[in-house]
């Protein structure tokens, strides 16, 4: 069984009151969005309640769901770094650099360190290709990437 | 040169009400605004000769002006879903100017009188929701967003909206898809969104860098901004100069600026010493084209001449070191992941052409399949339901153009008798 925290029914509040009252399924990305922050992924008991709060199927909530690339349906490590691999970080050496993350947690692109502390996927492009390589780690930016730097980042992750 | 978006942009604390107000005269262009009608404002637009700077280039005023007539309610949608490759000058505007997109949010609404605006943002660019979300109150705080606005009697409510991942949803039908809370496909067009948009209700999707231009507009006038640019591409573009340059960067220049400057001078030429062999001027979605084109200029008339497009303004410059067709592969792949999957030709069409271009890549390729790649985007080409097909064969086509030697070496190393095709 799915529940939101207190925290998280104060948010589902703030997001619905910005769509018309007959228009709350705009509402749905920001619940999943939510629902992820929650449990690491989305479960599928989440997407019954979040169908449960708009109104409609599980099925459809998992339609939309699958359609977005920032939902995982399975768990995924604590930290996920993901690499930006288009044209711009591709011309800026992204693949060898990829390769290094890959031999350094010793998993390949798509997978979880056995620890679940890191998993490790590939990007399309991050908007951000006048710094490239990029990668994000949970969201963030880290820019101009060189191996020292992909270090020193893994390494400030607790 | 005069700079209007990027003017400033590096101010410490530029996202906070208070510095925008003191260094930008920021907000000014409300009380300018609010003592004109809504038409007038439509018309200096117009007058402007601004033009959407998302990728399709429509003068911003004539878009404006297609709103239903007296259907009401109305609303503003705006394009922050950044994910053209090559692309990420609205980041910068984003993550450094908030509230330069705010007042033009609110001038465009007023003009177009709309009442509630929705900011949709790229789910990845989860770090500046909360600046953006900081930012929006500090404008209902301050008087500028909510109810009877400086005492204008008009009234406005601005929300932010994340997306979660999908490059589709920056075509505008398939962004109020997803605001309407379904899968980011794209709608047929007409009816067009000025007419049925969101909620099936007039709806304007303007870019970021669009609407951040109208401050300036608003407050100098439409004759001082037409007067940067050239006769038919007006004012400034931001130009996100990527690749094998020394400086790659967001840089704002006049339209009408030769290629050539915004590589050797700009972005301060290119590195290691090689020599430049491709750019393409306008993000993922257009045709490549080879250096013998530099000095074009980097306006949309120019470049449409030059057989390219000035698209979303991403100029990504290649060396001499580079094998054209490696690149070209990449952007495929990108196409066939990002392909929502409703219509045929683009669904089967994006993969068979990463099949076909992975094969030459790894030289297992077959000469015949440069005609086999051509006939396919023959049959991609204004038969997708959507742009990104179009999109997709662009690059494909016009590398096989200029760069065919490029195909040509991988394919002639094949031995013979070597079985081809199946990887």
């Amino acid at each position: 069984m799915f529940i939101f925290t207190e925290a998280s029914e104060a948010r589902i509040k703030k997001i619905l009151a910005k769509y018309p009252e007959d228009r709350k399924l705009s509402a749905i990305l920001p619940l999943l969005t939510l629902a992820q922050e929650q449990e690491g992924y989305i479960t599928p008991e989440a997407m019954i309640e979040v169908g449960k709060r708009l109104d409609v199927s599980p099925a459809y909530v998992e339609s939309v769901c699958s359609f977005y690339t920032m939902y995982y349906t399975k768990p995924v490590g604590k930290y996920i770094v993901k690499f930006c691999i288009n044209i711009s970080c591709h011309l800026n050496g992204c693949d060898n650099l990829l390769e290094y993350t890959e031999k350094k947690l010793g998993i390949k692109e798509g997978e979880t360190t056995p620890d679940k502390k890191f998993t490790l996927l590939k990007e399309e492009c991050l908007a951000a290709c006048c710094e490239a390589p990029v990668m994000q780690v949970n969201n963030k930016y880290h820019v101009n990437l060189t191996p020292d730097k992909v270090d020193q980042v893994l390494a400030s992750c607790p | 040169m005069t700079l209007i978006l990027f003017k400033d942009i590096d101010t410490p604390g530029l996202t906070s009400i208070d510095v925008y107000e003191k260094t930008l005269e920021g907000y000014q262009a409300l009380k300018k605004a609010f003592a004109m009608k809504p038409d007038e404002v439509i018309e200096m637009v117009k007058a402007s000769g601004l033009r959407g700077r998302g990728g399709a280039g429509f003068p911003t005023g004539l878009k404006w002006s297609f709103l239903a007539k007296d259907v009401f309610p109305r609303y503003l949608a705006c394009n922050a879903d950044e994910s053209e490759p090559g692309t990420c000058k609205d980041r910068e505007l984003l993550m450094k100017n908030p509230h330069l997109l705010i007042e033009g949010m609110i001038l465009c609404s007023y003009a177009c009188r709309i009442e509630t605006g929705y900011n949709y943002m790229r789910g990845e660019f989860w770090e500046y929701e909360s600046v953006m979300e900081k930012a929006l109150e500090e404008a209902y705080e301050k008087g500028y967003l909510g109810k009877n606005i400086m005492g204008s009697g008009f009234n406005l409510e601005i929300h932010n909206h994340m997306g979660a991942g999908a490059y589709i949803c920056g075509e505008e039908s398939a962004m109020l898809s997803s605001l309407e809370g379904e899968r980011g496909e794209p709608r047929m067009k007409p009816p067009f969104p000025a007419v049925k948009g969101l909620y099936g209700q007039p709806t304007i999707v303007n870019n970021v860098e669009t609407l951040c231009v109208l401050p300036f507009i608003v407050r100098n006038g439409a004759a001082a901004y037409a007067a940067i640019g050239t006769e038919k591409s007006k004012g400034t573009k931001l130009v996100s100069v990527s690749g094998h340059v020394k400086k790659p960067g967001n840089y704002e220049v006049p339209l009408g600026t030769p290629i050539i400057d915004l590589i050797e001078k700009y972005a301060g030429g290119i590195r290691d010493g090689n020599k430049l062999k491709a750019f393409i001027p306008g993000g993922s979605s257009v045709p490549i084209l080879p250096a013998s084109k530099a000095d074009v200029p980097y306006d949309y008339e120019s470049l449409q001449a030059a057989g390219s497009m000035l698209g979303s303004g991403a100029l990504i410059v290649m060396d001499d070191t580079t094998n054209v067709v490696s690149e070209i592969l990449r952007i495929t792949s990108f196409y066939m992941h990002e392909s929502c999957g409703k219509c045929t030709p683009c669904r089967e069409g994006t993969r068979w052409m990463y099949q076909i271009l992975s094969e030459i890549q790894n030289k297992v390729g077959k000469p015949e399949q440069l005609d086999l790649l051509i006939d396919i985007c023959d049959n991609m080409e204004f038969k997708c339901f959507c742009p990104l097909g179009d999109a997709a064969v662009a690059p494909v086509v016009s590398s096989i153009e200029h760069f065919r030697e490029d195909y040509e070496e991988l394919l002639g190393s094949l031995k013979t008798g070597q079985p081809v095709g199946t990887t």
